[in-house]
């Protein structure tokens, strides 16, 4: 297969291997060392897309990163949109296609590996141009550690593409022996494919290396495809190149117009002609290598277009010796072609589109100057500053340790730019007191280029809008027209236009669109670009995959999973689970055929009627201990607890120093020095992290440390009227009776073997049991409470029935009944406040005006009137059977909702305002177009008196 | 991702800390001696100045101590670390309007 764009003695891609590919459904050929661009490009092809708002043919516009326009989706070996063909590497096998904008995700789970990795080091260089290579070679032989980074596979940056030379010998001697030197200095660590794209805080850059990705299906499946580095090194230089920025014009958009620098780039890296007949329309030097390159490669330049009234004399001799036509003081004032240029034309700049004529050529090349890439500069805080001789923004100067060198520092020669790379480093360095030893600067071109022009765009010669035929943006279709609404809408800041047109916000960051669209605003203000300055630049510099992000976190690694010891023995026994927080808890256990209600309903007669048991060892447990641990525990709860006897338990609430309630649990005295208090499953941590900021940052001169014990017990509850009997036969000699293991009071007692701590504690208001072992032996313990269980019939229980079970007795949920706006006293709890002590956290706003209010959202139950409709939680109360009109008052709303096997009803629990006063009233909880009635309840609708605590 | 520097464990980042807010507000020896407003200034008063400011923060995910920072509020950058109890650097008067907490 011919590719006949491709010109010999040309290039640095491996001619003697062919790579196939297929593109648009076409197969084609390439070699190693093309991207998807060069290859298409190779055979001919420019059309590669489609514009998203218009569906104009588009084609390749740059060499790089920077391109705007030829995104491609790959579909093979594993689909991937919204790449640039500029970037991805050729590999066989590949199929791509061109894009209208979008793309498409795969539909089926990436099966490639992605990681990350941390890497530390006094000197970060990114981009291995000639700067950085000059900085990285400074700074390896101090022996300090090194980072250099670059986005190509291979370093030499802008030296790849052009045909420089550097000690009198073609620069690529020089590069390949600095890389050679750098890979081999232990130092010194050299990542290619990898794009540093956020510069963030305290120097952390964040880079991303395509490791696998340009080896197609071939890839091993064992290396990451993807690394993200997390670099924070103590000094860091950009040097990261510039960006050629082209010129706006009727009808810039057609495929075979690109940027000067590309073309060249496609001849020198690539072996790669761009087009038989080009013009070049430029506004500075630097196109003129381009149009003098390829003219040398065989290339017919049928006219260079220069909007400055003059032409230096070194650049117009070497035209004339080609037989290149030079028009100086010209422009190009539109375009002409079907599915790629045919046709420029071009006219005095002054003469306002007088004497137009055309020349034929099937590419155009555009220079319109050169955009230093300071991205990273700028999200690293470092300032810009208009530059009025290069026509565009620089590094207003280094931060303390953050740099510029090369081009990124707004440097034109090759000589300036290795100069500024030595320094750069040494500056670095020196800051960081490292001593470099002076390194000779390589002798290179050092000849300045004469001042470019600067030229945003073209006026439009046609009638009509101007500029409606513009492109400023060509990923996002914005025009100048549309810059032009902008600021005719009253626009005068970059950033505001930038958001009403979309400008600079595709996938390219706008690299080429962004100062262009700067310049567009200035002069449609009539103000000067110096003064509107550039949009802020944001990371990612580069678009990354959210797979890249994500690393390893992925599927079971995505949020640690957090399971009791006792998580087997309920798998085996057919429990489905709920998450609360990272924990996995048992939700209810259905026997074949149950729905969930069934199964809750059955669970919860157990509980009422006969045995049940569930796993409880998700209940936060802190361990306080010390001399002073009553005192503390006086401090932080409503209630009193210096008072507790060793063995004792007493239940407890925490309040902010706002008086709402922020956990409720039980505290254990274990010895005369020892508490053991327990937290709501979700809160464990938070309320230990608020007990140490009330010991640390209040009272540091008490005796007392703080421990977590969560999971160094497992807590079993035994609950129902037949607990006792099972008790009885899992313990030798504990005497059980009432008299003898009263209410909230513990007993030490072995069990299967095992010491066990075992509390009577009730959360349903049956006589129950709290048996607590060291986590390991968990299962034994637990296995042996239920062999001992089943001939009366013991059944193990979830959190479904659990909540039933406790809101039956308006037990509150912190954080569920609760929501932060809550007194104990507005869940019916003043019995937990001490009125005895003097102070205690949160004691002073229980006197606070709002707080005594008689209309605060107090807790209540709430009966469906029908005795049957299940209210949603969340679901809000109102006074009337009808909706009002808006705005409804609402009274508040339903907090936990249930179906109550022991009242044969559904019920709820509310916050309503004024909610004790309305006991008995009748209101209304709107669902679905309709209203429910409801009757307000003392929240307590289960054994009021208590009876059955005791069994 | 910044790094703070903990007094006990050196620069560590950002996301292992809580942020524990302004420092130097201690909780009043005898709040039932306060008026309602006296005590609301304590329990929900903040300053929040732009520039030098004193705060509290907690080294969670790491050593778990509870230690006070001058930060700049404009510029997130740390400008001193130091123990709980020690004085405020920025001096007593950065708590304007704080009258319950003397």
């Amino acid at each position: 297969m011919s590719t006949p764009f491709r010109v010999a003695g040309h290039g640095r891609v491996d001619r003697s291997a062919t790579l196939a590919f297929t593109f648009d459904g076409t197969a084609y050929t390439g070699h190693p060392g093309d991207t998807l661009a060069s290859a298409l490009l190779a055979n001919g092809v420019h059309r590669v897309a489609t514009g998203i708002t218009y569906g104009r043919p588009r084609g390749i516009v740059a060499a790089g990163v920077e391109e705007p326009n030829a995104l491609v989706q790959i579909e093979a070996p594993f689909p991937e949109p919204m790449l640039t063909a500029t970037t991805v590497e050729l590999y066989d096998g590949l199929v791509a296609r061109g894009l209208g904008g979008r793309g498409r995700l795969a539909a089926t789970p990436d099966p490639a590996r992605y990681d990350a990795k941390h890497l530390h080091a006094e000197l970060l260089v990114v981009g291995a141009g000639p700067a950085g290579l000059a900085a990285a070679l400074t700074a390896a032989g101090t022996g300090a550690r090194v980072v250099l980074l670059d986005s190509a596979p291979e370093c030499g940056g802008s030296l790849l593409g052009t045909r420089e030379h550097i000690d009198g010998r073609p620069a690529q001697e020089w590069v390949d022996a600095a890389t050679r030197r750098l890979t081999a200095a232990p130092n010194v660590t050299l990542l290619t494919r990898t794009t540093a794209f956020g510069h963030y805080d305290d120097h952390l850059v964040l880079a991303l290396e395509k490791r696998t990705d340009h080896l197609g299906a071939a890839a091993p499946r064992h290396l990451a495809r993807q690394r993200v580095w997390r670099i924070r090194a103590r000094q860091v230089v950009h040097a990261t190149g510039a960006t050629e920025r082209p010129v706006a014009f009727d009808d810039n958009d057609r495929p075979g117009i690109m940027l000067a620098s590309a073309a060249r780039t496609y001849l020198h890296r690539y072996g790669v002609l761009v087009g038989r007949r080009a013009t070049v329309f430029t506004t500075n030097d630097s196109a003129y290598d381009a149009a003098l390159d390829l003219a040398d490669a065989g290339v017919e330049v049928a006219a260079v277009v220069d909007a400055r009234p003059t032409v230096p004399e070194r650049l117009s001799r070497a035209c004339a010796e080609r037989g290149i036509p030079v028009h100086a003081g010209h422009v190009v004032t539109g375009t002409s072609g079907v599915d790629r240029v045919s046709r420029v034309h071009i006219a005095e700049r002054d003469g306002r589109g007088a004497r137009r004529h055309g020349v034929d050529c099937d590419v155009l090349l555009v220079s319109g100057g050169w955009n230093p890439a300071v991205a990273l500069f700028s999200q690293a805080r470092g300032t810009l500053r208009h530059d009025a001789g290069l026509a565009t923004f620089v590094p207003g100067g280094p931060l303390a340790a953050v740099r510029t060198a090369g081009a990124a520092d707004g440097l034109r020669t090759l000589g300036a730019c290795l100069a500024d790379g030595i320094a750069a480093a040494t500056a670095a360095l020196t800051a960081l007191d490292i001593a470099v030893a002076p390194v000779p600067v390589p002798a290179a071109d050092t000849e300045l280029p004469h001042p470019a022009l600067e030229l945003w765009r073209v006026p439009s010669p046609r009638d009509g809008v101007d500029g409606a035929a513009q492109f400023v943006d060509l990923q996002r279709d914005a025009l100048v027209s549309d810059v032009f609404r902008a600021t005719g809408a009253g626009l005068r800041s970059v950033e505001h236009v930038k958001r009403y047109t979309t400008v600079g916000t595709a996938h390219d960051q706008g690299r080429t669109s962004g100062i262009l669209a700067s310049g567009i605003v200035a002069e449609a203000l009539g103000t000067d670009v110096a003064d509107l300055g550039t949009t802020s630049f944001r990371p990612p510099v580069q678009p990354v995959a959210f797979a890249a992000f994500a690393g390893r976190d992925r599927g079971d690694l995505f949020d640690p999973v957090r399971v009791t010891a006792l998580h087997a023995w309920h798998q085996e026994h057919g429990a489905l689970f709920e998450d609360i927080g990272q924990w996995k808890r048992p939700w209810y256990y259905p026997l074949p055929g149950e729905t969930m209600d069934d199964a809750v309903r059955r669970e919860c007669r157990a509980a009422r009627t006969g045995v049940a048991m569930m796993d409880g060892s998700t209940l936060g447990k802190i361990s306080v201990q010390g001399p002073d641990a009553g005192c503390f525990l006086d401090r932080l709860y409503t209630n009193v607890m210096s008072t507790l006897k060793p063995g004792r338990i007493r239940y407890g609430v925490l309040c902010g120093v706002d008086g709402m309630v922020l956990d409720d649990g039980t505290v254990l005295r274990v010895s005369d020095g020892e508490f053991l208090l327990t937290t709501t499953t979700g809160n464990a941590a938070k309320v230990l992290e608020w007990m140490e900021e009330w010991l640390q940052t209040e009272w540091p001169e008490l005796r007392v440390h703080l421990t977590s014990v969560t999971e160094h017990w497992a807590t079993i509850p035994l609950v129902g009227p037949r607990s006792r009997d099972v008790l009885a036969a899992v313990t030798d000699g504990l005497d059980v009776t009432a008299d003898a293991f009263p209410f909230m009071s513990r007993r030490d007692t072995v069990i299967a073997g095992v010491e066990a701590r075992v509390c009577r504690i009730s959360f349903s208001g049956e006589l129950a049991y709290e048996v607590n072992v060291p986590s390991w032996y968990a299962t034994s313990v637990w296995q042996a409470l239920y062999d001992a269980g089943r001939p009366l019939g013991i059944t193990p229980y979830g959190t479904e029935t659990m909540h039933v079970l406790r809101a039956e007795k308006a037990y509150p949920i912190i954080g569920q009944d609760t929501d932060g706006t809550v007194t104990p006293q507005d869940l019916g709890m003043s019995w937990v406040v001490s009125r005895k002590k003097k102070d205690f956290v949160g004691r002073r706003s229980f006197g606070r005006a709002e707080n005594l209010r008689a209309d605060r959202k107090q807790l209540v139950a709430l009966l469906p009137v029908d005795g049957h409709t299940l209210l949603p939680e969340g679901a809000q109360i109102i006074a009337t059977e009808t909706i009002p009109a808006p705005p409804v008052p609402m009274l508040g709303h339903v907090t936990s909702s249930y179906r109550s096997a022991a009242l044969e009803r559904t019920f709820a629990l509310a916050l309503l305002r004024s909610g004790s006063e309305r006991v008995g009233e009748t209101l209304y909880v709107p669902l679905d177009g309709r209203t429910v009635a409801v009757t307000v309840a003392e929240p307590v609708l289960y054994d009021k008196e208590g009876a059955r605590r005791d069994g | 991702m910044q790094l703070i520097p903990c007094p006990w464990c050196g620069p560590r980042e950002e996301t292992e800390f809580h942020y524990g807010g302004q420092a130097h507000v201690p909780h009043p020896e005898d709040p039932a001696a306060l008026d309602d407003e006296q005590w609301a200034r304590y329990v929900f008063f903040r300053d929040n100045p732009k520039g030098p400011f004193a705060e509290r923060w907690a080294h969670t995910a790491g050593c778990r101590r509870w230690f006070n920072a001058v930060r700049d509020t404009a510029s997130h950058a740390f400008l001193s670390v130091y123990p709980v109890g020690a004085p405020n650097p920025l001096g007593d008067g950065s708590r304007q309007g704080q009258e319950a907490g003397a």
